[in-house]
């Protein structure tokens, strides 16, 4: 049986961990590598690499991050933030990347998924989603989160797996940083209508978060602070989920 | 002792090279390459793949003599090759991912797309899922039955003979995930993405 998979998610910038409540208000502490390897010992399942100030300062450092941690972490590991081209792609999957997301790249030219998905496989693109509730729906947001673009975040989706995506990565922009849970209804409407995986993102502050964000479809479930802080450990979270009878790797 | 990792330019194999460069460490040599005469000389082959079916027979056939040079060591000097996800894939007589793609016809049987029965299942088949080891394989000593391994692949390789089948996992259906005929190797998962059980499938083909 395949086991929903926990992705504990770091956010780099300048080479070094930091996460953000609601994308502001950063705080430093810690050496990606380092962390990628406490996180692959400990049982994840996946680690997410996301370069929060790609668009506009040191693009470089995340390259030496990623090959690093390839040499080390022996999981698959995403990449993403400020990827723009073929070419972005192609130099983070030589790192050792196993898959980069592309977020404000998508949504301005669909055709970069749709070319790299055919170049690469789908396999290794994931389409990143920034969501925010808007009247009856969502509206997808770019730039990490600066943009509004008022495009529909299920149409979009949609959208995007016709061009080749491989996955969704899902985040509620309201929840993000909130330690108040994923936007259930969200991951619920997009988890229905996608027939791709989908990674539920935005809003983890419990271990009873992922077991919600599992129970509304997604096929694995992201988290930053509540494993960065070490409130759980990524192995706590799994035997969790266990004890709910949701099926994960222990 | 050589390993060499065959580069058709198939997609990404830094994973693949960084795993096998893990578990060498000193004692193996690891090569990288497409240099014919490097892969004829060496103990050991790599055969990683991954994109489409088409892509990756395309790769193979874009560098003037590959083909016959795995084959010439697969099937006559029957020295030990694995074949990585879609480089397991290859070892059939025919793909349909794209177009009909004729594979490489070491192993007989096609590949064709997972049913998903009717989108009750998402496609691709992506994440850790257990192993049913159905045959005694040299790749797989010291791993346990229901081992979980890194998958990700949307097709699946359906052998004629189910005698080289080693392991199936269960998505959707029991899907073929390993095969071993004589010397032939290959795994459906990612051994390189699969944490320390697939670093000793690793190690278990290095020591052959």
């Amino acid at each position: 049986m395949l086991k929903n998979r926990i992705i504990p998610c770091l956010d780099v910038k300048n080479g070094r961990v930091v996460k953000g409540i609601n994308f502001v208000d950063l705080k430093d502490a810690g050496d990606p590598v380092e962390q990628a390897k406490i996180y692959s010992d400990g049982g994840a399942d996946e680690i997410c690499f996301l370069d929060i100030t790609a668009s506009n300062e040191n693009r470089d450092t995340i390259y030496e991050v990623v090959e690093k941690t390839s040499k080390k972490c022996f999981v698959p590991l995403t990449v993403g933030g400020g990827v723009r081209s073929i070419d972005d792609i192609n130099k983070l999957l030589n790192c050792g990347a196993d898959k980069v997301s592309i977020n404000t790249a998508a949504v301005q030219n669909s055709k970069v998924v749709e070319d790299s998905s055919r170049k690469f496989g789908s396999q290794c693109i994931v389409v990143a989603i920034d969501a925010k509730r808007k009247d009856d729906g969502w509206e997808i947001f770019t730039h990490g989160g600066r943009n509004p673009t008022g495009i529909n975040a299920l149409e979009f989706a949609s959208k995007m797996e016709k061009c080749g995506a491989g996955e969704l990565l899902v985040t509620s922009m309201d929840k993000d940083g909130t330690q108040s849970g994923y936007d259930i209804e969200l991951m619920q409407k997009i988890s229905s209508m996608a027939n791709i995986p989908v990674i539920a993102s935005g809003g983890v502050g419990t271990l009873d978060h992922l077991v919600d964000g599992i129970k509304s479809g997604a096929s694995a479930v992201l988290a930053a602070s509540i494993f960065h802080y070490g409130t759980y450990s990524v192995n706590e979270a799994k035997q969790y989920l266990a004890s709910k009878d949701i099926p994960v790797r222990i | 002792m050589d390993v060499t990792i065959v580069d058709y330019k198939s997609g990404n194999i830094s994973s693949v090279i960084n795993s096998f460069k893990e578990v060498a460490k000193d004692k193996v040599n690891i090569e990288v390459t497409s240099d014919l005469n490097k892969i004829k000389s060496s103990d050991k082959i790599v055969l990683p793949g991954q994109g489409s079916f088409k892509s990756c027979i395309d790769g193979l056939n874009s560098i003037n003599g590959l083909i016959d040079t795995l084959s010439q060591f697969a099937l006559y000097n029957k020295k030990p090759l694995l074949g990585i996800c879609v480089g397991l894939q290859m070892f059939a007589d025919i793909g349909y991912e794209e177009v009909e793609t004729k594979g490489l016809g070491w192993i007989s049987g096609k590949v064709s797309k997972i049913d998903n029965q009717n989108g009750k299942y998402k496609l691709p088949h992506i994440g850790w899922n257990e192993i049913n080891i159905v045959k005694e394989s040299k790749i797989f000593k010291d791993i346990e039955n229901k081992a979980h391994m890194y998958f990700v692949h949307s097709y699946e390789f359906i052998p004629n003979d189910n005698s080289v089948t080693a392991a199936t996992t269960d998505y959707a259906s029991n899907i073929v995930c390993a095969v071993e005929k004589e010397n032939i190797f290959g795994t459906q998962f990612h051994p390189e993405k699969s944490d320390k059980t697939g670093l000793k499938i690793i190690d278990n083909f290095i020591n052959l």
